[in-house]
């Protein structure tokens, strides 16, 4: 009976701690309703506005300077055209650069530390810095001209970091042991790389990649930058004039007239659609492939 | 001395081993010289001399430190891989110096193959496993003919004949040893390094990888890292003994090699006490 006599001494300052807990357990719960909630008020309010304008008009129509017959064809085009260019450069030059950078440069090196420091780096440079330089470097200095290739080049630079280090990630989970495996059976550093590092870590390659693209889909500023221009009225070609998705609503938000309002959210919508759809796939691959060891 | 003559039954059944003279019979597969071993300027590993004969199992022990799985490394030159490692003196294979100039290390991992202590099998099928090795050096012949004979060689066929597409990385973690070994075994090598295989395995796993170590000695020289004695005692014919020397200031630890012998002789009377000591389990 006597071990039992002193109760009252573990209730100390119980209630006090546990209000606290439950304190910052609110506060936290609060901060997640004002992002999700922020983000979802923005999209019930672009879905009510825009879903009016949803239609095969929009989709397949061109642009036109009256709302009932206008269209974001050429846009959407052109979005997906940029899409492909950035997909074409970025993933080779970012997954080759990771490479070098996990499997090849040595970091006692400071020229690699600089190399690595500055990637992080990059990663954080806004994106019209790149459309200034674009501008300059491709546009004119190199003379692409203001068509798809250049804006899709200049989206390159912009995701060309995050590709980087999404892959970098994906390379560096590929557990050591694989190599040293293949290493002892005689491979060269190239068979070690191109026949095991790489296959086992393309799915974390994808699952970045894709998301750095659907970053440069939605990416205005840069192209505003280096022309894509408001009105274009016929097909895009990798060479020639174009407007992008994005550009399209920016430009249909300035518009006086209120029906442009509901298309430029109708635009949104789709391209919204676009990029949800591209992140579904990266988070599908993502799921798919878990790491195995 | 009577006195430190050790009770073999207590300690491990020496099974298996051959003696000393029969050993010393066979051609020299390795011969090492006053090897030692650094990383970024601390010694890890100095002065060690002995060498590996023909078909047979030479086993390393020592306490955790004592540098036996850096050695293994030397027979194959994976210590390459570790920029900061230098190593110092000579392997001679078969007369060869493994660490001259002109030697391809690509070209002596083909003839020394390795095991590691850890299953690793290439995220791929169990097919492709084994048919990695024969690929990257474009070796002639039926490549499925290949893959059955390793598998064979490894006993691991019966078990995955019919499922030779399946995911490697689905096998049971003895099944992964086996796989591992076969996949050795398919570059045709004519040495075997195994850094401690079974201690991630379970009993009955390790008996069968060491039964298949009693097998493969007939055509292979073996060479094993082992952290269980009673291990080394059932496979090794001959057994090296390493330890950890701590330097007077405290600074740097080293292993050497104490004592190279049979292993009936360093299981029952070895030489040095500290071999004693760490045999009878009074230390390490």
């Amino acid at each position: 009976m006597t071990s039992l006599a002193t109760p009252v001494s573990i209730q100390g300052d119980r209630p006090r701690r546990l209000w606290r807990n439950r304190l910052f357990t609110l506060a936290m719960l609060l901060c997640m309703l004002v992002a999700f909630g922020t983000l979802a008020v923005l999209l019930v309010d672009t879905l009510i506005t825009g879903w009016p304008a949803i239609s095969s008009q929009l989709l397949t129509g061109l642009p036109s300077t009256v709302p009932a017959e206008a269209g974001a064809r050429p846009a959407i085009l052109a979005t997906l055209y940029l899409g492909l260019v950035v997909l074409l450069f970025s993933v080779p030059i970012g997954v080759m650069t990771a490479i070098y950078l996990e499997e090849y440069a040595n970091r006692e090196r400071w020229w690699n530390r600089a190399i690595e420091v500055n990637i992080q780096n990059l990663a954080a440079v806004p994106a019209i810095v790149y459309g200034i330089l674009g501008l300059a470097f491709i546009v004119r200095g190199i003379g692409v001209g203001r068509v798809v290739l250049a804006g899709g080049l200049i989206l390159t630079l912009v995701v060309l970091p995050t590709v980087v280090v999404s892959s970098r990630e994906a390379i560096r989970s590929v557990p050591d042991s694989i190599r040293q495996g293949a290493f002892a059976l005689g491979a060269t550093k190239w068979q070690v790389v191109w026949r095991q590092v790489l296959p086992a870590s393309i799915p974390g390659i994808a699952t970045g990649s894709i998301l750095a693209l659907s970053r440069a889909v939605g990416e205005t500023a840069p192209l505003i930058m280096v022309g894509a221009i408001t009105y274009v009225a016929f097909n895009p070609t990798l060479f020639g004039p174009y407007t992008a998705l994005p550009v399209q609503i920016y430009n249909w938000t300035k518009q006086p007239d209120t029906d442009f309002q509901t298309l430029a959210a109708a635009g949104a919508i789709v391209l919204l659609v676009i990029v949800l759809s591209m992140n579904a796939v990266a988070i599908f691959l993502r799921n798919r492939y878990r790491k195995q060891w | 001395m009577e006195a430190r003559r050790i009770d073999s039954g207590k300690i491990a059944e020496v099974s298996h081993g051959l003696e000393r003279t029969e050993v010393e019979r066979r051609e020299k597969v390795f011969s090492v010289t006053d090897l030692s071993v650094a990383y970024s300027g601390n010694v890890a590993l100095e002065g060690v001399n002995l060498d590996v004969h023909k078909q047979t199992v030479t086993a390393f022990i020592g306490p955790s430190g004592c540098g036996k799985s850096t050695f293994i490394r030397c027979f194959n030159r994976m210590n390459d891989l570790v920029p900061s490692a230098r190593v110092s003196g000579t392997v001679l294979y078969h007369g060869e110096d493994l660490y001259a100039r002109d030697v391809d290390s690509v070209e002596i991992r083909r003839r020394i193959g390795m095991v590691f202590q850890k299953p690793n099998p290439f995220p791929k099928s169990i097919y492709d496993n084994i048919a990695f090795g024969p690929r990257v050096l474009s070796m002639e012949g039926s490549l499925d003919e290949r893959v059955e004979q390793a598998l064979r060689r490894a006993a691991l066929w019966d078990e995955v004949k019919d499922r030779l597409k399946d995911g490697a990385l689905g096998l049971s973690g003895g099944q992964q040893q086996r796989l591992c070994i076969a996949r050795a075994l398919a570059v045709e090598p004519d040495v075997i390094l195994m850094d401690e295989p079974a201690s991630a395995l379970d009993p009955i796993s390790t008996t069968r990888i060491e039964d298949l170590m009693h097998e493969l000695k007939r055509d292979y020289t073996i060479i094993i890292v082992t952290h269980n004695m009673q291990q080394a005692a059932r496979v090794a014919d001959m057994t090296a003994f390493f330890s950890v020397i701590v330097d007077e200031d405290g600074g740097g630890r080293r292993g050497v090699l104490v004592e190279y012998d049979s292993t009936t002789k360093i299981f029952t009377t070895p030489s040095d006490k500290r071999t004693e000591d760490y045999v009878t389990g009074r230390f390490g």
